[in-house]
């Protein structure tokens, strides 16, 4: 079997953003760069699904810039065996863009199935995976928390507000990752050591021109917090009179 | 005939979820703006009697694809149901919920009809004749505003931001069926099955009110004083990274930048110290009320009201007093 995972390295979610002066870009200078969180999930399930089926290759591919290697590491570690960097040097691209180039690459190699994560936790976007899906015509199932494959089928459990939606889908396909299911290992010191020697193909491309792009960033408007009501239960009657007659939200 | 705005509206077992209501009376707003009408997409099984009462949210138009392909969420159905409308309309803004099935669904059609998306935001407005989007990014930490170099414009809005107008008297409403271009054999992800989670209850992501219970609720069985403030008041439990990873509640469950954003009128923090993953994913709540121990918890900085106590002793007490003025 072959399993493709789609991986981007994003910030470190204990990051605190701070916007340039040109209010048109991050500052990348202070940021510890990580795989991204749903992408780890990606990760382990492909060397999950490997562990059971002797035989299966994982490669991992990425679009970013040339220190994306370091998360691209990070999941040959954990136990991906080849990896592929579609190198830019546009630092945010778009998710059409993104999609574009991870479909094109896709497009030849082999696979059974494509794992992503559900979303990159720095955009935020939640567009890549889907995208790719339908540019490739796959069938795709978004936000699946559980997930067994069967003879050229998958059953993947997708969460939606309140309960599971139960999918059937014919491979190959596309699932993208949330978070439960699995529990990421941390790579063992023999997986670090290889990953530091393993060959990164590189492929150079250009990126077509963002079709959302941002024209500003802003801090969210600051909280005026620190309002303490009073200590233990005794301040509660004068909480609830306060959300009811200043608040007004019960 | 071309509308300037789609709303493409969620039912479930023929009820709109609540976003419907907003994207609709958002669509209305623009298209107020931008000058022409607003038509509805409902998709489902046998839902036509769901178009006409439409009409009081700003619909001028609903177009109903009503197929048993559509009795559960399907992917490729819809995408490609909606791809087809938007073009047939020649729609200039496709707005969509941002919830689990809104995004799926607009990556999709983006990506059929080749465009930009900006998902799960917060705002928009019209600036010289063209939408500009804000939606938060790393989970919240920044806002950023975005603006589109290709049309139509597509964008997901986050559940519970946008405001619902409603307004009186019947209106004339057209109502007319979608092409559904697909058939049940063509499909090759379907929903078999869904499964309701235990008691039916609220998703933290929709709820206007949220009771979230952190590390300081020290086990799993004492969640059950949270759930009993939540029943009064209505809300959905949530809890933090912590808790979560402590095996104590659902990941579903979980608030922050791993977990749920959430943008609820009240969010009731107990227990919870304020790690900057979870601060990201609550702080666009409108009232934030803290409860803990520790009066140095960087949660009091963003909290409207705080109490530092105990939350033991705290919370039956909250929930005996809200008891008090909901059953007035």
């Amino acid at each position: 079997m072959k399993i493709i995972v789609c991986a981007k390295q994003v910030p470190d979610t204990e990051t605190r953003i701070k916007i340039a002066p040109d209010s048109r870009h991050i500052e990348t200078t202070d940021i510890h760069w990580i795989l991204n969180p749903y992408d780890e999930y990606a990760v382990e399930e492909a060397i999950r699904i490997k562990e059971k089926n002797p035989g299966t290759a994982v490669t991992v591919v990425s679009v970013g810039p040339e220190r994306s290697t370091s998360a691209i590491r990070t999941a040959i570690a954990m136990g991906a065996d080849e990896a592929v960097l579609v190198k830019t040097e546009n630092e945010n691209p778009d998710s059409r863009a993104v999609a574009k180039a991870l479909a094109e690459t896709l497009q030849s190699m082999e696979y059974d199935l494509i794992l992503f994560g559900k979303q990159a936790v720095d955009d935020d976007n939640l567009q890549v995976g889907p995208r790719v899906a339908e540019l490739l015509n796959l069938p795709c199932v978004t936000f699946v928390a559980e997930l067994e494959l069967g003879d050229g089928k998958a059953i993947a459990k997708r969460e939606i507000e309140g309960g599971i939606e139960v999918y059937e889908t014919s491979l190959p396909a596309i699932v993208t990752a949330e978070k439960g299911l699995n529990e990421p290992r941390y790579p063992a010191l023999k997986g670090i050591m290889m990953a530091k020697r393993k060959q990164i193909d590189e492929k150079q491309v250009a990126l077509e021109a963002p079709a959302v792009e941002v024209s500003k960033y802003e801090y969210p408007p600051a909280r005026e917090g620190g309002k303490i009501v009073g200590e233990g239960a005794d301040a509660v009657p004068e909480l609830v009179r306060l959300l009811h007659d200043e608040a007004k939200v019960v | 005939m071309a509308y300037s705005v789609l709303a493409v509206t969620e039912q479930r077992n023929g009820s709109f979820r609540k976003v419907s209501y907003e994207i609709l009376s958002e669509a209305r707003r623009l298209a107020d703006e931008l000058g022409g009408d607003v038509a509805a997409a409902i998709l489902g099984n046998e839902i036509a009697h769901l178009a006409e009462p439409l009409a009081a949210y700003g619909a001028d138009a609903v177009f109903v694809a009503d197929d048993p392909i559509f009795t559960n969420y399907s992917p490729e159905g819809s995408s490609k149901t909606i791809t087809e409308l938007v073009k047939k309309l020649e729609a200039k803004v496709v707005l969509f919920g941002a919830t689990a099935m809104g995004k799926d669904l607009a990556p999709r059609v983006a990506a059929r009809l080749d465009v930009g998306l900006a998902t799960d935001c917060v705002a928009l407005r019209v600036e010289n004749g063209e939408i500009i989007a804000r939606r938060p990014m790393y989970a919240g930490k920044v806002i950023a505003e975005m603006k589109f170099n290709t049309s139509p414009v597509l964008a997901s809005l986050r559940p519970n931001v946008f405001a619902v107008t409603e307004k009186d008297g019947a209106s004339n409403i057209q109502i007319e069926k979608a092409e559904v271009p697909v058939a049940q054999n063509d499909l090759k992800a379907v929903v078999k099955e869904i499964i309701a989670r235990s008691g039916g209850k609220l998703d933290v992501s929709e709820a206007t009110i949220v009771v979230s219970g952190g590390r300081g609720m020290k086990a799993p069985e004492n969640f059950k004083i949270l759930e009993e403030l939540a029943e009064v008041l209505g809300a959905a439990v949530g809890a933090s990274r912590a808790a979560v990873d402590a095996g104590w509640r659902p990941h579903s469950d979980q608030v922050g930048q791993t977990g749920k954003t959430v943008s609820p009128n009240l969010y009731i923090a107990c227990g919870i110290s304020g790690a900057i993953q979870h601060l990201a994913g609550m702080s666009s709540s409108k009232c934030i009320v803290a409860v803990n121990k520790d009066p140095d918890a960087p949660i009091f900085q963003k909290a409207d009201y705080g109490i530092v106590g105990d939350l033991f002793e705290v919370v039956p007490k909250l929930t005996e007093e809200l008891k008090k003025i909901v059953e007035k």
